[in-house]
């Protein structure tokens, strides 16, 4: 890996953030503290309610915390966003319906001022990438669920952001299509060495793609453990039935059902 | 006598056989879809012309549709002229006007939240109110031609087009919202690139109200004073010397321009907006 | 407080421009009566003021801005000679006389009511006819729609004739014409309502093998309330419109439309004015009720 892999890109210093509803205060992050270095694969994992997609919501600058410090790539997060310094793709594809998936794609670079030619150099790069290059022409309605989120995530890919922030990206997909998408994930993140923040609540999807997992609990949100992987960088699907694998799965387990004996 | 039994023979014969298609095997298709409805107009007009022969009815209460179908075409040249004084100039002319300003109104008053919460409600309020009645005072203001006719139209089509627009800029949801926050897109592209197009259908919605309020607004307006041309005037007058046929006659002119006014902006609408999930086939 | 600020600020903006707007708009007339009265006007030559823009009139003769809000036939009543009027005419005078808005207004409404509970019967009955015979549903739907697009006001003046000429008069013909304008919109949203049950509550009852009946009683119609009351709505405001327009042609210079309509011959622009306030406060009204109806029915039904 190239030397810069220890650098810090996403550093949280006792986050906090609370919500006001009309009944109650909601304590939805509670001094959450995490540092996530150039190239990591960090999945947050913990039951609805637990603050880990509201945490990648602030890091992404959507959310603006309440007390703590938190910088991106050395800024503040919605410095970061204005300097569009990450690709987030939501649990939705969320593409347009009224563009076809090279116009959906190129979104962002015209909004970010990319010249046509830019804009279509790139658009074919990413289609690649996602292994839809025969689809460019089709409107998103035209095309599957998984498709879709291939497309969704090639739009977060089009500009050279490297930090891509993925909102439980797979969750609404069948476990079959989300296991494809999961290895061309990891295959993906070995070509562009991107830091990817990854929010889900699949024990085995968050056990098979990180370095680094974060196990979140509920009210308040915190952060009850982080786990480094010692799994090797390359993981073929199968190496979630070796011994190792099933040892952290257990560990994420333990973490999270700690987290609910405080209720 | 005879042509009454007639009628009511062909009514029920009709109407089986439309029975028979709407149950049969291809109901369906895109043809018989189109058939029932074409029969059941056709036996309406068959069973009107004989009951109006059988009864003999008097043309001033009631004239047959062959009669108004010979009215209508020995009178083509002054209906092409009450045509285009009424629809070009009048209703036409207000649509634009009116759905422009209502339009950009719209935009103005989604980029201002207090606007937005002040003339909304005003606006729904105004939407359900009488404006026709509005008429004869444009119609004072502004003189007897088509200028007042226009300006009826526009205070017409004004407010539901307002109201159809700004409810369609707020349609976007709050995961679109995001995605342009997250590519930092301040107010202008994200206003181009996601809050119009996904306006669309409720443009269309309002636009497609606004041509038979249009109409409607231009042809009463000729009511309380117009040229002596115009479909409101040549109805009035019409009817005043007890020529139904002629009225009969602007009206089928009134539902053609209608129906191809409508007929217009809803296949602008299936260019536009075909990847809604109500257009889409 | 909040809900109200800016809808007050519209309001108030509304009548300041009005108000703003009621110099220019009855300069002409005003300086042409000062003149009259002996006051000096510039400019003094009747043909060069007719040509002469309204702002620099007003610009010229600023003395006269108090008395353009005193026309007696203003171009532009102010607000308060509106109010006056609607005073005069719905307070002051007894509800039998004919210069009483009460009276002429009562007139339009019956009318309006009577051809409302028309059409809406008529409306609901075709719907659930066409909702349970395909026949029905591909001969009558198309037309239903179709004519929407269709200014079916316009035979409005024909329908009061050709009623009067066989006998025919007062209430019945208009109230016919706005029942007929309330039919359609009533037809066309009653029939979503009644197809609003999805296939998954349709399936239900088939699995209790409910009949037709009990199909309609307790899914269909319930699940076409809120259907019904939007379309309601549009319905009544469709038949006050039609009341009032089938005024037009009666002649006889009763009810709002026919108070518009000698206002507009006499250019009395203030009864006009009066009698479109009136109208609108109507229409306001009636809205309201329904709506008020439909926030009762649907909370005892438990939707809203």
């Amino acid at each position: 890996m190239a030397p810069t892999a220890t650098k810090t890109v996403i550093s949280a210093e006792a986050l906090d953030l609370t919500f006001q509803t009309p009944d109650a205060p909601v304590h939805a992050l509670k001094d959450v503290s995490l540092n996530i270095q150039q190239g990591d694969f960090v999945s947050f994992i913990g039951p609805s309610g637990c603050g880990k997609t509201t945490f990648l919501r602030c890091i992404a600058g959507l959310e603006t915390p309440t007390g703590g410090k938190l910088t991106v790539n050395g800024m503040t997060a919605d410095e970061a966003r204005r300097a569009r310094a990450y690709g987030y793709v939501f649990q939705a594809a969320g593409l347009y319906p009224w563009r076809t998936i090279s116009g959906n794609i190129k979104l962002p670079l015209e909004i970010m001022g990319y010249s046509k030619s830019d804009q279509n150099e790139r658009v074919a790069r990413v289609l690649d990438l996602v292994e839809l290059s025969d689809f460019g022409a089709k409107f998103p309605w035209q095309l599957s669920g998984g498709m879709q989120q291939r497309a969704s995530i090639a739009r977060a890919l089009a500009f050279d952001a490297d930090i891509l922030l993925m909102d439980e990206p797979f969750g609404a997909l069948d476990e079959i299509v989300r296991d494809h998408l999961n290895e061309q994930l990891l295959a993906l993140w070995a070509r562009t060495n991107k830091t990817i923040g990854f929010v889900t609540h699949s024990i085995p999807e968050a056990v098979y793609l990180s370095t680094k997992i974060v196990v979140m609990s509920p009210r308040p949100g915190r952060i009850t453990d982080v786990i480094e992987s010692p799994l090797p960088k390359e993981r073929p699907l199968d190496i979630r039935d070796s011994p190792e694998f099933i040892d952290i799965a257990h560990r994420v387990r333990e973490g999270l059902r700690a987290g609910h004996s405080n209720d | 006598m005879s042509m009454v039994i007639a009628a009511l023979g062909f009514w029920i014969a009709m109407w089986a056989l439309n029975r028979r298609l709407a149950n049969g095997a291809g109901a369906n298709t895109r043809f018989i879809q189109l058939l029932v409805p074409a029969i059941f107009g056709l036996t309406i007009l068959v069973v009107w012309e004989l009951l109006v022969r059988g009864l003999e009815v008097p043309l001033v209460i009631l004239p047959a549709p062959s009669q108004v179908m010979a009215k209508f075409f020995s009178e083509i040249p002054t209906l092409w002229l009450d045509f285009q004084q009424t629809f070009l100039k009048g209703a036409l002319s207000g649509y634009v006007m009116g759905c422009g300003a209502a339009f950009l109104m719209a935009v103005l008053v989604d980029r201002y939240d207090f606007l937005k919460r002040g003339l909304l409600p005003v606006g729904n309020f105004v939407a359900a109110l009488p404006i026709v009645g509005t008429a004869p005072i444009l119609v004072m203001w502004f003189g007897f031609d088509w200028q007042s006719k226009a300006a009826v139209v526009v205070v017409m089509v004004f407010f539901p087009m307002l109201v159809n627009t700004v409810a369609g800029l707020q349609e976007t949801t709050s995961m679109q919202r995001d995605l342009m926050r997250t590519y930092g897109a301040g107010y202008w592209p994200s206003l181009t690139k996601l809050r119009l197009p996904a306006a669309m259908p409720f443009i269309f919605n309002g636009l497609k109200i606004s041509t038979t309020l249009a109409l409607i607004g231009a042809i009463v307006a000729e009511f309380f004073g117009s040229p002596t041309m115009g479909m409101g005037f040549r109805i009035s007058t019409s009817v005043g010397q007890l020529a139904l046929d002629m009225v009969w006659a602007e009206i089928v002119v009134a539902a053609l321009a209608g129906s191809a006014f409508y007929g217009v902006v809803a296949m602008a609408e299936k260019r536009l907006t075909f990847w809604h999930p109500s257009q889409r086939k | 407080m909040s809900r109200f600020a800016p809808v007050l600020t519209i309001v108030v903006a509304i009548f300041a421009f009005w108000y703003a707007a009621v110099p220019f708009m009855n300069v002409k007339e005003t300086l042409t009566s000062l003149e009259r009265a002996g006051a000096v006007v510039t400019p003094s030559n009747a043909v060069e003021r007719r040509d002469a823009s309204h702002i620099a009139l007003v610009m010229k003769n600023s003395f006269a801005i108090s008395a353009t809000y005193a026309q007696d036939r203003p171009r532009l009543p102010a607000p308060h000679q509106v109010a006056q009027d609607l005073w005069k005419t719905v307070v002051m005078k007894k509800v039998t006389s004919k210069r009483s808005l009460v009276y002429h207004g009562w007139i339009t409404l019956s009318a309006t009511l009577l051809g409302f509970a028309i059409g809406t019967g008529a409306g609901i009955l075709l719907a659930v006819g066409i909702v349970h015979s395909r026949a029905m549903d591909m001969s009558v739907m198309p037309w239903a729609i179709a004519s929407q697009t269709i200014p079916i006001l316009a035979i409005a003046p024909m329908i009061i004739v050709v009623l009067n000429s066989i006998g025919v008069q007062g209430l019945i013909p208009k109230a016919i014409i706005s029942a007929y304008l309330s039919f359609f919109p009533v037809v066309v949203g009653m029939v979503k309502g009644l197809r609003a049950p999805d296939a998954m509550q349709m399936d239900l009852l088939r699995t209790y093998s409910a009949s037709q009946g009990q199909g309609f009683w307790k899914l269909r119609l319930p699940a076409s309330m809120p259907y019904l009351f939007a379309s309601l709505k549009i319905g009544v405001a469709a038949a006050l419109v039609g009341a009032i327009v089938a005024e037009l042609p009666a002649g006889g210079a009763r009810g709002l439309g026919g108070r518009m309509l000698t206002g507009s011959y006499y250019g009395q622009m203030v009864q006009i004015w009066s009698a479109l306030v009136f109208a609108a406060v109507l229409a306001a009204a009636l809205v309201l009720l329904i709506g008020l109806v439909q926030r009762r029915t649907l909370k005892r039904m438990g939707l809203a």
